[in-house]
């Protein structure tokens, strides 16, 4: 069916749905680069406001990609649960804007509508939603999860610790997770992006990781982002895999691209459910998204890069991950052109996750081709703490050595927790003060955690091996 | 006044080009640090918009004895590279016909084709792509792989490489193609390995050996890993996801860590 709205003397038309929601879709550069964003501001606002009016059970009704094509949008209309959708069944999408920001919405509430909502609803009230809009709700979401600690909590920031090297040296990469420990990151993964998906290199790296983290006795995960089929060789073989990692995207061809479906998600998910080393809960997936992923595959159906975003967490909740990563900034300026988008991006993609029920953190980064800085960076690792984002990355002084782009570093979490009184998983946070690492100070007639200046002394028991 | 917490673990950083041990002011990085990083910034930003040494390039694979073709992709200037990664994928159509009118001279039909391209460093093609091409040389002529000419292509992305090899009818293409600029690493050289190429294909089908650089992933074991892949790629008939990189042979032992030793769990591997 087609939408139509008319201001003053100006009709406007939109053939589909998918068409109305990505002229409804705020500016970005990669919607530009896919044909499909507004012509005009005019035609943008006045897409949002036909948007606004389309029933909520459209969308269950009328599939973006067809149901017998797509095995996303099989999944979405699959396991729609039609009972918890039941209070927001009569709403318009612009109803729905009012009623998640109303009293009506609280934690408890929104827990329960999750599996009521799709993707494509989360979209699209997200696309009427101002910064604020999409900060006061996602606030309201309450996601924990838990592996060998509990991620998630209310007033809890965690950070994965990304110590990433160009060649996977074992001393360099121990060196950058120390700084990172000492500087209190790691709460959420110790995470690390091997420089190439060789299956004995990632092997030697999850032994590593599986050895500090046994020999400090850390409440953490450690994950090697690599391909979900060598994690699974990886399980074969023996190797001490916590987290299964993927990257994964809104619809069943990007996820092609990627060399995954959800078949093989479900597998690793299995093999690394068979392993049980998940001490407080079994949450064992890690995946990573960002908006542009489909289109840069040729794999978006002419569906604006946000909805895509969208769908690509329903297949992340299908495996109750433990965390879910929106990269949000590392995709390049074809996608999100400068530091506007890329905040409104990343708060979006936090918004639409913890909606549908995901432990949502968010890369907050760019790239050296983007039009972005430092001041954008810290504009949103303002904004997504405020939002309750679940987890940001930490590396040594903001540089990936090995990725070539810049995302938070250790120092920013500490001023993201300090300014916004957050604090860590609280069995890592127990573990830093049981180490010495950490101390608690009155500061201002608050408590605060604050690194110590000694070095902690199994730390530098380790740090005397090096002449 | 003490203004700054040092970190006693400073001496890890010849270890890594890591900022690790940066120290801290309060809790935040402290003002050399911070604006060292917004120099290496600026740097890595200048990177982006330094033109390729197209005739440099050209000339010194000439010079070394190699036949060499220049292209261009359809996005015939910067601007327009960095908004539409479209263009940069595919050929303009003269360096097609170029490509075209050598291929009905017979200039068609090759075991192998090397690219060069910019990508989102010219800096990094400048300085290292001959380098690696002089490392894998030397056993692909002890093989008596038929070696396409090489094609030198301005604003081009990776998948440009698989048009070109579909017009040379290679039955395998690499592309050396600068990585977007790091930091630290604003020399970084991406490898890319299709078999079979042609127009279309995505990163599923490509297998990439990344990090190309002295710093990083030196010539020799690029070299070495390139060459077991583009191998094992041609037993198998096949590249990318499917071919995976096992690259542990014998003669890589050395050089891929396959210990999980280091100083944070001590000298001896436990088990």
């Amino acid at each position: 069916m087609s939408y139509n709205h008319m201001i003053g003397n100006r009709s406007f038309s939109f053939p589909d749905l998918k068409t109305l929601l990505a002229k409804a879709s705020p500016a970005r550069s990669g919607d530009y680069l896919a044909g499909v964003a507004a012509g005009d501001d005019s035609e943008r606002a006045a897409a949002q406001l036909a948007l606004a009016d389309v029933p909520l059970k459209h969308f269950l009704n009328d599939a973006l990609i067809p149901y017998e094509e797509d095995e996303v949008t099989r999944l979405i209309i699959d396991e729609h649960d039609a009972a918890a959708f039941e209070p927001i069944a009569s709403l318009t999408v612009g109803e729905f804007r009012n009623f998640l920001l109303g009293p009506l919405a609280d934690a408890s509430a929104l827990e329960k509508l999750a599996p009521g909502i799709t993707p494509e609803m989360a979209a699209a009230v997200s696309k009427i939603m101002r910064v604020q809009d999409l900060i006061l709700v996602a606030r309201k979401c309450r996601v924990v999860t838990r592996f060998r600690d509990t991620i998630g909590l209310p007033g809890r920031l965690s950070t994965r610790l990304q110590p990433n090297h160009p060649t996977d040296d074992p001393t360099g990469v121990a060196a950058s997770i120390l700084d990172g420990l000492l500087y209190g990151s790691g709460d959420a993964v110790i995470g690390i992006n091997p420089a190439t998906d060789s299956v004995p290199a990632v092997c030697a790296l999850l032994d590593m990781l599986d050895g500090i983290i046994h020999k400090y006795e850390i409440p953490t995960q450690s994950c090697v982002l690599t391909h979900v089929t060598t994690s699974i060789e990886a399980i074969n073989r023996g190797r001490p895999v916590d987290l299964v990692f993927q990257s994964i995207a809104g619809t069943q061809a990007a996820n092609d691209s990627f060399g995954v479906n959800l078949a093989i998600l479900r597998e690793g998910r299995e093999a690394a459910l068979a392993l049980k080393r998940g001490t407080v809960g079994d949450n064992v997936m890690y995946f990573e998204t960002g908006q542009g992923s489909a289109l840069s595959a040729n794999a978006h159906h002419g569906i604006d890069q946000q909805t895509c975003e969208a769908r690509a967490y329903a297949v992340a909740r299908k495996f109750k991950p433990l965390l879910v990563n929106t990269v949000v900034g590392f995709i390049g300026p074809e996608y999100l052109y400068n530091g506007k988008q890329i905040i409104r991006a990343g708060l979006e993609d936090h918004f639409c996750g913890k909606l549908l029920g995901l432990p949502m953190g968010c890369d907050i980064c760019y790239t050296n081709h983007a039009e972005a800085d430092q001041d954008d960076m810290d504009m949103l690792l303002t904004l997504l703490p405020a939002a309750g984002c679940t987890f940001i990355m930490g590396i040594p002084g903001s540089d990936d050595v090995m990725l070539n782009y810049q995302t938070t570093s250790f120092h920013d979490a500490l001023y993201a927790r300090e300014t916004l009184g957050l604090r860590m998983a609280p069995e890592f946070e127990d573990w830093l003060l049981r180490m010495g690492v950490f101390d608690r100070r009155i500061i201002d007639g608050a408590e605060r955690l604050r690194p110590r200046e000694d070095l902690s002394p199994a730390f530098g028991a380790a740090l005397a091996r090096i002449a | 006044m003490k203004l700054v917490d040092t970190n006693p673990w400073a001496k890890l950083r010849r270890f890594t080009q890591a900022r690790i041990a940066l120290g801290r002011a309060g809790v935040s990085i402290p003002t050399k640090a911070s604006l060292d990083f917004q120099f290496a910034h600026a740097r890595a930003r200048d990177a982006v918009h330094l033109p390729m040494d197209r005739d440099g390039i050209v000339a010194r694979l000439e010079a070394a004895g190699y036949p060499a073709i220049e292209l261009k992709s359809a996005a015939h200037d910067r601007t327009t590279y960095l908004q539409r990664p479209d263009l940069g994928r595919r050929l303009d159509e003269a360096s097609r016909g170029k490509l075209a009118n050598l291929a009905e001279k017979g200039a068609h039909g090759f075991d192998i084709a090397f690219i060069i391209a910019d990508g989102l460093s010219a800096f990094a093609v400048n300085q290292h792509a001959i380098g690696m091409l002089e490392a894998v040389r030397p056993s692909l002529v002890e093989m008596n792989w038929r070696m396409a000419p090489v094609c030198v292509v301005e604003q081009g992305r990776v998948a440009i490489g698989d048009e070109i090899g579909a017009l040379l009818g290679a039955e395998m293409v690499v592309i050396l193609i600068g990585e977007r600029p790091g930091l630290s690493a604003p020399d970084s050289l991406g490898l890319y390995l299709t078999y079979a190429p042609r127009v279309g294909l995505t990163d599923v089908a490509r297998n990439c050996i990344s990090n190309v650089r002295p710093e990083g992933q030196s010539f020799p074991i690029a070299a070495r890993r390139l060459l077991f892949l583009l191998t094992e790629a041609r037993r198998r008939k096949l590249s990318g996801v499917d071919l995976k990189d096992e690259a542990d042979v014998a003669a890589l032992q050395a050089d891929v860590p396959q210990t999980r030793k280091n100083f944070l769990i001590g000298d001896r591997d436990p088990d």
